[in-house]
């Protein structure tokens, strides 16, 4: 299994997820903005301030070198993470549905986060049970996610909802905290599995999300 | 030349918590509203001299980047510039 981990100007959680991968043994690397991917299995849309954020979180990073191929490996059934911005992004594509507001209070959010695994049956949650509770950070002034009735329902009848917050810190809509498309293969989130990787730093839930695309490349 | 004044706001159904704030900020000075909403402001100076080219050109421009349709809307104002 190759990874990339496109860095884009103003990413600041690519380290994070680069280190993570590379603890787990899997073979990866750095994707600067102005970089075409290539044949990596996951690509990382790390969490940060892509181009200052800009117009809208991720309304800029969409039209960056490294995104021109993202939709074709999509449809190849590659996986491709957003992680906080990364999940900003992906809605700015229409990779996934819906869009990321203000939180509600309006405050940029810096905790620990406990969610509750609602999907198990995806690339990135195949080591979890449904109903496990995980202690992801999150770091975030526009996380608040939003999508229209129509659309939740969409989300609920695919299963395409995969973490919920156990307490809605930001607003977002059924409590949503993480989605995959309707194939499975693109999950957007706004905690991070990638800042749980060791105990050191507060606790080691990530590596079990991590383990779970190791594992999912074995099987496949 | 032609000059487009773009507004970008929320959807109606959307919440706005900045306007929200904002409504409380005016109660703190004792001025009262029945609404405030937030939005953005765009202005765009085209080269086009007939504002039918220029309002196609900005409406294509809010469709493909500067607006987010999931949850904002827009309208512009265009002035002709000597």
């Amino acid at each position: 299994m190759k990874a990339g981990v496109i860095v884009f100007p103003g990413s600041n959680c690519d380290i994070d997820a680069y280190k993570v991968l590379e603890k787990l043994n899997v073979e990866v690397k750095y994707i600067w903005h102005d970089e075409k991917i290539d044949d990596e299995d996951l690509i990382v849309l790390p969490g940060g301030f892509s181009y200052g954020d800009y117009l809208r979180c991720g309304a800029i990073a969409r039209f960056a070198k490294a995104l021109e191929n993202i939709n074709e490996h999509i449809e190849k059934g590659k996986l491709v993470l957003g992680i906080c911005n990364g999940f900003q992004i992906l809605t700015e594509l229409k990779a996934l549905p819906g869009a990321l507001l203000r939180n509600k209070n309006l405050n940029f959010i810096c905790s620990d986060c406990n969610l509750i695994v609602e999907n198990t049956d995806t690339p990135f949650t195949n080591l979890f049970k449904k109903g496990d509770i995980v202690n992801f950070p999150i770091a975030h002034g526009e996380g608040n996610y939003y999508i229209d009735d129509e659309g939740l329902g969409e989300l609920i009848k695919n299963n395409q909802i995969v973490f919920r917050y156990q307490n809605n810190p930001n607003g977002s809509v059924a409590d949503i905290a993480g989605i995959v498309n309707k194939r499975g293969n693109v999950l957007g989130m706004m905690p991070h599995p990638e800042r749980a990787q060791d105990k050191l730093l507060g606790g080691e839930d990530g590596l079990v999300f991590f383990k779970s695309v190791i594992a999912y490349f074995k099987e496949v | 030349m032609i000059k487009a004044y773009i507004d970008v706001t929320l959807k109606k159904s959307i919440l706005d918590p900045q306007g929200t704030a904002v409504k409380k900020g005016l109660e703190k000075l004792s001025l009262y509203t029945e609404d405030v909403r937030i939005g953005k402001h765009i202005e765009v100076l085209l080269k086009e001299d007939k504002i039918e080219a220029a309002r196609e050109k900005i409406d294509e421009m809010c469709r493909r980047l500067l607006v987010n349709f999931e949850v904002e809307t827009y309208s512009v104002r265009f002035e002709v510039i000597e």
